[in-house]
């Protein structure tokens, strides 16, 4: 792709997707973090999560500033233009997946003052999955890669199932031995923020498809079988 | 049912002796909408344009090829009088060019050349074409007045009445906005907005800003040829030739 005439703008929006990544490479980290915690019982990583969470923050913060920047001096058009709006939802997603992220620490941390309902399996699956889903996202925006993309928008599905399983099996506790039942609801709420996670990374993805494609593939019924 | 272009365009070269300004051309310029004709300079966007009413026939050394017809009619066909085409396709350019006359003569001066005489009617033309150039209100008091004591803007706006007084069909802008400050050139843009409800309007830019406010047709011309035509909201913001892209992005060079 040629260069911009105007090397300033050139900068700003590799500073852009810079940043971005900077922030998906957050929010995956948290997202790892915040599930080892749980797991690992571990209460100083739990905590961790909960304060870096304002570093997310605040990359969203900037980066949303830098966007807002861009169009108002640039008047940017074609793949910019897409890119620009493109990054400013991606952040919103991130920011949100990093609230998730947060928000099971929070439950680690209150998990790890019982003891252990059961061992964990199916919830750290999820963590990879989502967590993979997120960097696939990442990287699918950074190498403007559409198919990359579409792939993680089916990969949901495995999520959404894993969810369901879990959902399934704490019910089934509960059911037995209503003892359970707050530990219980505490890892329901766990595997709830994952599978959202799951959602918001389907939904970077999405608008990763709308800036290399120009085409908009959200809210469909079905996904196209190709772009 | 989308009503037929106003002009088709199939074909069209021009060449300045042995200079290539466009080649095969071939683009519809749709009916009672805004076409704006981009690129950079010398990629032949005004020699397309002034192809269109003709105006390139007086360059000595020219050679028009290719067809072009307004509403079906070949205009370039030997019958038909320069003069009566320039009627129906009118012109407003880049540097206003009032008479040095006053404002109502100024005005007044095609609806004279075609034989209108009476007064009545005349002043009735002349308010009529500065009210859909917004100019009437700041003009309606000193009609009588030279026109070159108007501002730029008024000027510009003076000239698109005149272009109007003969009520054409098609008006042709050649760069109409690129001496004005942002307010003034906003006032043109809005014009440019009120006058499709009547006109079709063919529009050349340097500001692409400009060409994505005003049009709701983008073509996209590239060292003679024309590279990309479609939806101005399309052309902007997802452009299906690399070359569009590069140019509408200013990556160039």
């Amino acid at each position: 792709m040629p260069q911009h005439t105007d090397r300033t703008y050139e900068q700003a929006l590799d500073r852009l997707r810079t940043s971005v990544l900077e922030m998906g490479g957050l929010v995956e980290e948290q997202i790892a973090h915040a599930v080892r915690a749980l797991v690992e019982r571990d209460s100083a990583l739990a905590h961790a999560v909960v304060t870096r969470d304002h570093t997310v923050n605040r990359l969203d913060v900037e980066i949303d500033d830098l966007c807002i920047k861009l169009l108002a001096l640039h008047q940017p058009a074609g793949r910019d233009l897409r890119l620009i709006t493109t990054a400013l939802k991606i952040t919103t997603d991130l920011e949100r997946i990093g609230d998730l992220a947060a928000h099971i620490a929070e439950r680690a941390l209150e998990l790890a003052a019982e003891p252990a309902l059961k061992p964990y399996i199916d919830i750290p699956r999820m963590a990879d999955l989502t967590r993979d889903m997120v960097h696939r996202s990442l990287d699918a925006f950074v190498r403007e890669d559409s198919e990359l993309a579409l792939g993680v928008c089916t990969a949901d599905d495995g999520v959404d199932k894993l969810h369901e399983q879990v959902f399934r099996e704490l019910l089934s506790y509960m059911v037995e031995d209503p003892h359970t039942i707050s530990r219980a609801m505490r890892l329901l709420f766990v595997s709830k923020a994952l599978e959202r996670i799951g959602d918001h990374a389907t939904n970077i993805a999405e608008m990763v498809i709308f800036m290399v494609k120009g085409r908009q593939v959200r809210h469909l019924d079905r996904l196209p079988r190709e772009l | 049912m989308t009503a037929p272009p106003k002009i088709t365009v199939r074909g069209l070269g021009v060449r300045y002796g042995t200079t290539v300004a466009l080649e095969d051309v071939s683009l519809d310029v749709p009916t009672g909408r805004v076409t704006a004709l981009i690129g950079p300079s010398g990629c032949g966007k005004s020699t397309f344009l002034r192809c269109l009413n003709r105006m390139n026939d007086t360059i000595p050394g020219v050679r028009i090829t290719g067809d072009v017809r307004l509403d079906g009619e070949p205009i370039y066909a030997p019958h038909v009088d320069p003069v009566a085409l320039r009627r129906r396709v009118g012109m407003v350019f880049q540097k206003s060019n009032p008479f040095p006359k006053s404002i109502f003569d100024n005005v007044a001066f095609g609806p004279r050349v075609h034989g209108l005489r009476d007064r009545v009617r005349l002043h009735e033309v002349v308010e009529r074409s500065l009210r859909q150039a917004a100019l009437w209100e700041e003009v309606a008091d000193r009609l009588d007045r030279p026109a070159l004591e108007l501002s730029g803007g008024q000027q510009q706006r003076l000239c698109i009445a005149r272009a109007l007084a003969v009520e054409p069909e098609v008006l042709l802008m050649d760069e109409p906005a690129s001496a004005l400050d942002p307010i003034a050139t906003a006032k043109i843009e809005e014009l440019i907005h009120e006058l499709t409800v009547r006109y079709t309007i063919v529009i050349v830019t340097h500001n692409m800003q400009q060409a994505a406010r005003v049009s709701d047709i983008t073509a996209y011309f590239y060292l003679g040829r024309l590279i990309e035509c479609g939806p101005t909201e399309r052309v902007f913001t997802n452009p299906e030739r690399p070359e569009t892209e590069d140019y509408i992005t200013g990556r160039f060079g």
